[in-house]
Formats: C-alpha cells, structure tokens, sequence
C-alpha cells in the first residue's frame, strides 16, 4: 500500500516538475525583455529540479542513490538561485533596464542605446510598438 | 528508448554546432561551445562511457569556458567581418560531410558484437584485468597499465601544451611597460556577496570530489584526468570570487610550475623504477612481491601523476591569461 502511494507521489512530482521545465522554457522564448525571461529560467533551476529529483529519490528507495540524488539536489539548490543572481545582478550592472525589450530572438542588433534607435525601423510591427512605448517610458522617467 | 535519447542529443548537437558557427558574438559562442560539451557529455553517458563523460563535462564545459572567457577579455567581444567569398570553403565542407556521410555506411550498428572493435583486444582486457589487476574499472586498467605509453603520451602532450601557452602569453610588449597599474582582477567579486558566500561554501567539497574521483578511479568512473580537471576548477572558482592575487597566494607560480613538471616526472620515474626492479618500462608487477599488487600501486602512482600535472598545468593557463592586460 505505502509502496504505491510513494509511486503514485513519485510520478505526480515528476510530471509536475517536467511541467515546470516546460513552463520555464516557454517563458525564456517568450517574455519580453531579459529580466523576465531570466525569471522563467530560474524556475527550472528550482521548483522544477526540486520536484523531478524529489519524484526520483521516492522511486530509489534508501538506497546509495539517494545519498547521491540528495547531495545533487542541495548542490543545485545552492548554485541554481546563485547563477540566477549573479546574472541578473551581471546585467543590471552593465544596464540593461527591465523595460527594455528584446527586438530579436537571437539577438542581432547591439542591446546598447545608441544603437536602439537606429535599428527600430527595421523591426517588425510588434516588436516597433513595443519598442515605440519603450522609448515613451524612458521618455516619463526622464 | 537509448537510442530516442541518443538521437534527441545528437540533433542537439547539431544545432548548437550551427549555432555556434553563426554566432557573431563570442561570448556567445563560448557559452554555446559549454552548452555542446555538456550535451556531448550526456552522450557518452548514454554510450556507458562515463569517463569520458566526466572528463568532457570537467575540461570541455568547465575549465574551457573559464579560459576561453579569459581569452576574450584580451580580445573583442564581436567576430572580425571577413570579407573572402565563401565559395570554396563551403565546397570544401559540402565534399568533406558527404565523405564522412558516406564513410558511415560501412560502420557496424551501435552495440553490435561483430563489431571490429569488439573482437580485437577488448576480450582480452576484459577476461584479463579481473586476473592481472584485480580492479572493478576496466578503463582505469587498460588506461593506467596496458596501455600505459599511451597515456604518458598524453600527460606529456598536456604538459607540452602548457609550456607553449606559458611562452606564449608570458611575452611582453615593449610598447606598454608604462601602463603597468593593478589588474582589475585583483579585486575578486567584492560586490557579489552571494556568488562570494555560495562559493566560499562549495570550494571545499569540489576539491573533496576532486580528490575522490582521484582516489576512487579503480572502482568508478574517474581518474588522473577528471580529478585534476576538477580541483582545478574548485582553484580557478576560488580564483573568481577572491581575486587573482589571493589564488596565488595560496598556489604560487614556483608550486604550479612544479605540478605540472613533477606530475610528468612522477609518472616517468614508475617506469624507470620498474626497470630498475628487473620489469619492462611501466610494467608494474614488479613493484611489489605480489604482481597484482605491484599492479594496483603502479596505477595509483601514475594515476596521481597524471592528476597533478593537469591540474598544475590548467592553473597556470588560467593564470596566464588572467594576469595579462592586454594581447
């Protein structure tokens, strides 16, 4: 009876946390600018492989692989939200603003101001309106 | 199922190869050439090569970046635009993969037991360690003592490697004697407190792995190479995050040069030994009264020297590049 539950367990955390993958990999194509695309990342550095090692050491039992999977988990624990911060922290300190929004995928076009402009009409229409009411913001701010 | 996998890794691959021809940005080239190491190494795991496999994750994803990155802080951040038409080297590439495509036809199926390279020595080696040696891992044995001039070969290539690099990047330009001031690299991560603690508390147990993958080479995936890949890193990270001059302080120039000599030389002196107790050059059975024993010394001995020239030689080649101003 306990084995199966614990099976049972094991398997919701694993799709759970493969939904978390998911999640954090649709949210790093598709949100707008760097900051909140790095958020999405993060979630698969953490509740995703909280939960898909998590459902793993259910399905190990006590074994020696759970020593294993543990000491994985707290070193991820450890390094996942500490890359995050020192990117995040990384990019503020070399300005890239939370409002800004990315124009490109993969990034042709250089993220530093002077170029921002000059490379606007070449845009497609949403990325140009969003790009449009970026500028009014940094206008307000001003 | 291995081979869903192994399918899904290699389309990977290939894309991030793409990838990474197209990048005009080199930062994010060497990031894309990590991310290829580390998709590599997930490949030769699902291949049962798990000594490779670490390697590939230690040196390629690893150690790499840091230098590559090291490099780059002497160099530009964005490809030079070359202006050569690319008519011939695409006809070039195009001939060549059709080649390699072609040559593919005749290779064996993956795990076949017909294969060539099933038949050869490998029966041999796997019948005969249990016997001669007496170690779980195979590879550890053909690695560290059948096929031991091969690796003295390679510690000697790493070690070749490094004294070239060291020549160099250790040659001063005239032009700027004047600019000497303090590197920013001295400085270490002051501001980062986070990134600083978290290291600071995971230093020590990169090292202790290091030293257990060390250690524990004849009885898991492991050995010379991964171990000094890997406490190399636990150094360059110390490096990092509490400045360059602090590092070397605690692993000066005089001890790393020393690594990198002394761990070739440690290697060499077990078969000038052994040939000095009657055996063939790195024929360890006469180390001891008891072959398999002399067998099982002789393989941590050279395993140790290994370790500690990769490690001497990855440390000083960071450091070449880390104390450099400009190129």
């Amino acid at each position: 009876m306990l084995e199966q539950v614990l099976y049972v367990l094991s398997w919701i955390m694993l799709t759970v946390g493969g939904f978390f993958v998911l999640v954090g990999g649709i949210g790093a194509l598709r949100l707008p600018n760097f900051y909140t695309r790095m958020h999405a990342a993060s979630v698969t550095d953490t509740i995703a492989t909280f939960l898909v090692l998590g459902g793993l050491l259910l399905q190990a039992g006590l074994t020696i692989a759970t020593v294993k999977l543990i000491a994985i988990l707290v070193f991820l624990l450890l390094t996942g939200p500490t890359a995050s911060y020192a990117l995040a922290n990384a990019a503020l300190l070399s300005g890239v603003k939370s409002n800004a929004t990315f124009r490109k995928v993969n990034g042709k076009g250089s993220k530093s101001g002077a170029g921002q402009e000059t490379s606007v009409n070449q845009e497609t229409d949403a990325s140009q309106e969003t790009s449009a009411s970026q500028e009014n913001n940094e206008e307000q701010s001003k | 199922m291995i081979i869903i996998f192994a399918v899904f890794l290699l389309t990977l691959l290939v894309i991030t190869a793409i990838a990474i021809v197209r990048a005009e940005n080199l930062f994010v080239a060497v990031m894309l050439m990590a991310i290829f190491s580390l998709l590599m190494a997930a490949n030769f795991f699902i291949l049962d090569a798990a000594d490779v496999a670490l390697t590939e994750a230690a040196i390629g994803a690893g150690v790499t970046t840091v230098i590559f990155l090291g490099a780059l802080s002497l160099t530009a951040e964005n490809e030079k635009k070359v202006e050569l038409s690319r008519g011939v080297a695409m006809s070039i590439v195009t001939a060549t993969t059709l080649l390699l495509i072609y040559a593919t036809f005749e290779k064996p199926k993956l795990g076949d037991p017909e294969a060539p390279v099933h038949q050869h020595v490998a029966p041999w080696y796997l019948s005969e360690t249990p016997k001669l040696i007496d170690i779980p891992n195979v590879v550890t044995a053909v690695l560290g003592s059948f096929r031991a001039y091969d690796t003295l070969g390679e510690v000697f290539v790493v070690f070749t490697a490094c004294i070239g690099v060291l020549f160099l990047l250790s040659a001063k330009n005239p032009a700027d004697k004047q600019s000497r001031r303090t590197p920013p690299e001295s400085i270490g991560l002051r501001h980062h407190l986070i990134p600083k603690v978290v290291g600071r508390l995971l230093f020590p147990f990169i090292v202790l792995f290091g030293l257990y993958v060390q250690f524990h080479g004849e009885y898991g995936p492991g050995g010379g190479f991964q171990a000094g890949a890997i406490i190399a890193t636990g150094i360059i990270l110390f490096a990092l995050l509490e400045g360059e001059k602090t590092a070397l302080a605690a692993v000066p120039h005089s001890v790393m040069m020393a690594m990198v000599a002394g761990g070739a030389l440690l290697y060499t002196m077990v078969g000038v030994v052994t040939m000095f107790m009657g055996g063939n050059f790195l024929d360890y059975s006469v180390l001891s009264s008891n072959p398999v024993f002399g067998q099982q010394m002789g393989i941590i001995l050279i395993e140790a020297g290994v370790g500690i020239t990769v490690c001497g030689a990855l440390l000083a080649i960071f450091h070449a590049f880390a104390a450099r101003e400009n190129y």
